[in-house]
């Protein structure tokens, strides 16, 4: 029997940052404490690499490699890039942020990497296996970071619950996956929908698979109600693993959503669309009201978060290209403004001193307008209001949702977005109207002052033209559908 | 468009580009170039808005100097701008209160005075783009943009309990907007994609969605104007807001929700607004009667000029649901006058308010001894907020007067009562604060107003005594308009 190797090409980036996340961990073996930065340019370089490797793949067609277990089209394509950027831009936000806190080591640099290869393998898999792989690799990593600080007794604590609570979730998937094996036979994503089309299966065990994917799926959406370690997890973490948790995963979120209700069961899209009104509104409306009473901005943020994956959820329900594309549009200007958010924060904080409390922003036009202006930007923009781009996202999948036929899910979207303005007008209500409570002055260094100048400005530039990235996320659905 | 000169554009973004340079000036050390830049930039932004009116043609009713361009094709959305009989009145007065802002904030504001003046000149290009836009998208992108610099102004620059008022208009206004936005989603799918104002005009729609839609709009525009029962905003945001922000938003940003009416309401849901004509009116009577009773109870100035702000743009609202030309063209009349005089009201107070720091009506008295000229132009002022005429308040009042006859005695006896009410109010609070023997201390430390204080009333002075001898040029200018909307409501779009 002939062996014939697999088509590597389509995975060249994976297999690029995999050699390159070993390289990482060796390199951080053999230098010094002085030289740590070699790590940090490493993982720039293996990010960049791995861009190059995607960008040069990149065609309008779907391959398939690996018996078919692995899938390379423009819409995954697109979002590794997306993811790409992503974690570039959080090493460097986070450098400084953990150069004070003794978490500058190589252990930080390779379980990113390692997460990102996990996001990699979810957002590329065409089979419930190497998407369960991914999710795997992902989610220990993500334990692992949260877990890096070791004397913080929350980061422990934060940890554990999202230990125990991430398994749990895992296991929900795996069941919801072996009883959709059960009753197709398959895990192909490509092959599930010919099956279940044919009709000749028990379609009361598919949909109580179903249940239990989608159970698994909003745990890692975060949305209500499996919600609640995020609160916990993004309080409890140090702030630039916080940052990581709450940006980068949510694109591979997306591509797991894809991969598992769009590809592999989109026949039942009835029987998952009912489950997603519900959590799309539970988590509108939990995510909105309760970051009202939340003091801790990484909390409320949380919270904000849990908000804006019902919106998410919104162009799902919708389904259709328009809704997909939509939702994607969705997480990339969430992704956008979250990175800001976070990033500012650990501006604020410095050796010793946590910005951790609302209160940390009071008067921070006087200390800093800049850093003031462009906080303002991204919370009017979680916010909604333009010409900020999450207005634009918030009205594409609005339209989406009502062009599908759902007003009333539409009307009470709108509502919700009005109540969670409250919480973010107070952000600026805190840096604008009232006057500072410590005058220690902000020195951001020069390359992440300049980052975040372009992640603010992107926030109103990518508002006002907002056609490039809507053109983007229309175009990697409608290839690989 | 003129000789291919994007001229409306402009209009709209000069203002936006110089509030953005002073904004990027900053630090309060260059404090002169900061305010002679915001005044050069917003005498400009007048200045290019006068071709508007000279080369607008009165004899059209369709848009006119009008732009279009792709702005993202994902949903259809075009940077469409165009400007017709109704909106270029409303920029023109726009344009002329802003200069008139910079030099009332000139000596007061010392604090972070770029931030302040930028905000004012970008809020001026954005209400701009409010009056002008012809797309929904861009037209709720100019809408809601607008409360940023004014949320900004009344939390930064306010009173005592300016983040209570701040965050009240916000949401209030938010509030309404949300709305308006489903509406304008619901019209973009039933219309098959179109974000086109003009195209929502011609959209066939059943009652029911037209009953909806008007009740959206309805609720985006009545916070804004306000109307009651939704003006609770309105004085708070006043007494809280700085001399300048009180002008705008009783000079301008009221005028948005008239518009809306006018622009929206109205030729998208004729029939509905027929049908609920009654209503509207009756709504607006008793804004006009009650709120008018209100004021008369005030024992603070400004709360005093909003009330009867409130009370006045209740005849805006009831001159449009009359739904007759004398209606219309007499609210419309009364929104341009309204922006002058209650401007003007709120710089008297603000020229008192800058020596005493107090708007209490009964810390004052007897100012007419230490201050004469100023009590003439304040005189002038509430002769004209109570509708005298020779002044632009009767004109506005009388058309929508007349108009109310055509339709029912019993609105035109209504809506008349105003005429007393805003006597009494306004006269009663003139004399307690002007005439009378000197009430203390601190008003025998008067001194009259300033060259500057004098050049803001005088302009303001004219603008009125004008509107109000010869108001022909503006209802020239939006005769053919307002016509052919009256003529567009009598085709039914069941």
């Amino acid at each position: 029997m002939d062996f014939l190797p697999p088509d590597f090409t389509p995975a060249y980036p994976e297999i690029f940052l995999l050699v390159m996340v070993c390289v990482v961990m060796l390199v951080d073996l053999l230098v010094g404490e002085k030289s740590r930065y070699v790590a940090f340019f490493l993982a720039q370089f293996a990010l960049i690499g791995s861009a190059v490797l995607t960008f040069t793949t990149f065609s309008t067609d779907i391959s398939y490699t690996f018996s078919d277990m692995f899938v390379d089209d423009p819409m995954s394509d697109t979002l590794k890039l997306m993811v790409y950027a992503t974690v570039a831009v959080i090493l460097i936000y986070s450098r400084t942020y953990i150069d004070a806190r003794g978490m500058f080591k190589g252990e930080f640099f390779s379980l990113t990497l390692f997460a990102t290869l996990g996001m990699m393998v979810m957002i590329s898999a065409s089979h419930f296996m190497t998407l369960y792989l991914g999710l795997e690799l992902l989610s220990l990593s993500l334990y692992a970071l949260v877990a890096l600080q070791r004397d913080s007794t929350a980061a422990t604590e934060a940890a554990m619950k999202f230990f125990v609570l991430g398994a749990l979730a895992s296991g929900f998937l795996l069941y919801g996956m072996s009883m959709v094996y059960g009753a197709t036979g398959s895990l192909h994503t490509a092959q599930l929908s010919g099956i279940i089309q044919s009709g000749a299966i028990d379609h009361a065990v598919l949909v109580v698979g179903l249940v239990f994917i989608v159970a698994g799926i909003s745990f890692k959406l975060s949305a209500v109600p499996f919600h609640m370690w995020a609160p916990d997890v993004y309080q409890g973490a140090p702030t630039a693993v916080t940052l990581f948790v709450g940006s980068a995963p949510k694109l591979a979120a997306f591509g797991f959503v894809m991969r598992l209700l769009v590809d592999g069961l989109g026949e039942m899209v009835t029987d998952w669309q009912g489950m997603l009104v519900i959590l799309a509104v539970a988590s509108m409306a939990v995510g909105n009201i309760v970051a009202i009473a939340q003091t801790n901005i990484k909390r409320m943020l949380a919270y904000s978060t849990i908000s804006h994956m019902g919106f998410v959820l919104l162009g799902f329900i919708a389904a259709g290209e328009n809704g997909y594309s939509s939702s994607l549009f969705y997480v990339i200007a969430y992704v956008l403004m979250t990175l800001g958010a976070f990033g500012i924060i650990m501006i604020l904080s410095r050796e010793g001193f946590e910005c951790e409390n609302i209160s940390d922003f009071k008067g921070l036009n006087q200390r800093n307008p800049w850093l003031a202006l462009i906080m303002m930007f991204l919370m009017l923009s979680m916010a909604g209001i333009p010409p900020m781009i999450g207005f634009y996202a918030k009205l594409s999948v609005l339209q989406a949702a009502l062009s599908a036929g759902y007003v009333w899910l539409t009307v009470i979207a709108v509502m919700l977005s009005l109540i969670g303005a409250f919480y973010y007008l107070r952000i600026i209500k805190l840096m604008y109207f009232d006057a500072p409570e410590s005058e220690a002055p902000i020195f951001p260094e020069p390359d992440i002052k300049a980052l975040i100048s372009i992640n603010g400005i992107a926030v109103i530039a990518l508002g006002i033209f907002p056609q490039a990235l809507m053109g983007l996320s229309l175009y990697a659905i409608q290839q690989s559908m | 468009m003129l000789f291919g000169f994007p001229l409306l554009s402009l209009v709209i973004w000069l203002p936006i580009v110089v509030g953005l340079i002073v904004l990027a000036i900053g630090s309060d050390r260059n404090i002169l170039l900061t305010r002679w830049l915001s005044l050069i930039g917003s005498i400009a932004g007048f200045i290019v808005a006068i071709p508007l009116y000279t080369r607008f043609d009165p004899t059209l009713s369709s848009m006119q100097f009008v732009e279009q361009y792709v702005w993202f094709e994902r949903l259809n959305v075009y940077y469409h701008i165009g400007i017709d009989g109704i909106s270029m009145p409303l920029i023109l007065l726009n344009c002329f209160i802003t200069p008139l802002i910079v030099i009332a904030g000139w000596e007061v504001i010392r604090e972070r005075v770029s931030q302040y003046l930028g905000a004012f000149l970008i809020m001026s290009g954005i209400v701009n783009g409010v009056f002008s836009s012809l797309d929904a998208v861009l037209f709720y992108t100019f809408w809601e943009a607008s409360l940023i610099p004014m949320f900004i102004i009344i939390g930064v620059w306010g009173g005592p309990n300016r983040v209570y008022a701040a965050i009240k208009f916000f949401l209030y206004t938010l509030l309404g907007s949300l709305l308006m936005l489903i509406a304008l989603i619901y019209l973009y799918h039933v219309s098959n994609g179109s974000f086109s104002i003009l195209d929502y005009h011609q959209l066939p729609l059943p009652m029911m969605p037209q009953i909806f839609i008007f009740i959206a709009f309805l609720l985006a525009f009545a916070v804004k104007v306000p109307m009651w029962p939704v003006h609770t905003w309105l004085p708070d945001a006043h007494v809280e807001a700085p001399t300048g922000g009180s002008v705008v938003l009783a000079a301008i940003l009221l005028k948005l929700g008239g518009y809306g009416f006018l622009r929206f309401s109205l030729p998208i849901a004729p029939d509905a607004s027929i049908y609920l004509a009654d209503m509207m009116i009756l709504l607006s009577l008793v804004a006009v009667v009650y709120i008018g009773l209100v004021a008369l109870m005030q024992q603070d100035m400004k709360k005093l000029i909003a009330y009867s702000s409130v009370s006045h743009m209740g005849f805006v609202t009831l001159g449009f649901f009359l739904l007759n030309d004398l209606g219309i063209e007499g609210a419309m009349v009364q929104m341009i006058s309204h922006g002058f005089i209650s401007g003007a009201m709120f710089l008297c107070v603000g020229v008192l308010y800058d020596r005493l720091h107090s708007r209490q009506i009964a810390d004052y008295g007897g100012v007419v001894n230490k201050m004469p000229v100023f009590a003439a132009f304040f005189m002038l002022f509430a002769m004209a907020n109570a509708g005298l005429p020779g002044t632009s308040g009767f004109v506005g009042e009388f058309m929508v007067i007349m108009g109310s006859i055509e339709v029912s005695f019993w609105y035109a006896f209504f809506a008349a009562l105003t005429l007393i009410l805003g006597a009494a109010y306004t006269l009663w609070m003139y004399k307690r604060v002007i005439f009378g023997a000197i009430a203390n201390a601190n008003v025998e430390g008067l001194e009259d107003i300033s060259k500057r204080e004098f050049l803001l009333l005088a302009i303001l002075a004219v603008a009125v005594l004008w509107l109000g001898v010869y108001p022909f040029p503006l209802t020239e200018i939006m005769h053919a308009t307002v016509d052919n909307l009256l003529l567009h409501m009598t085709h039914s779009k069941l």
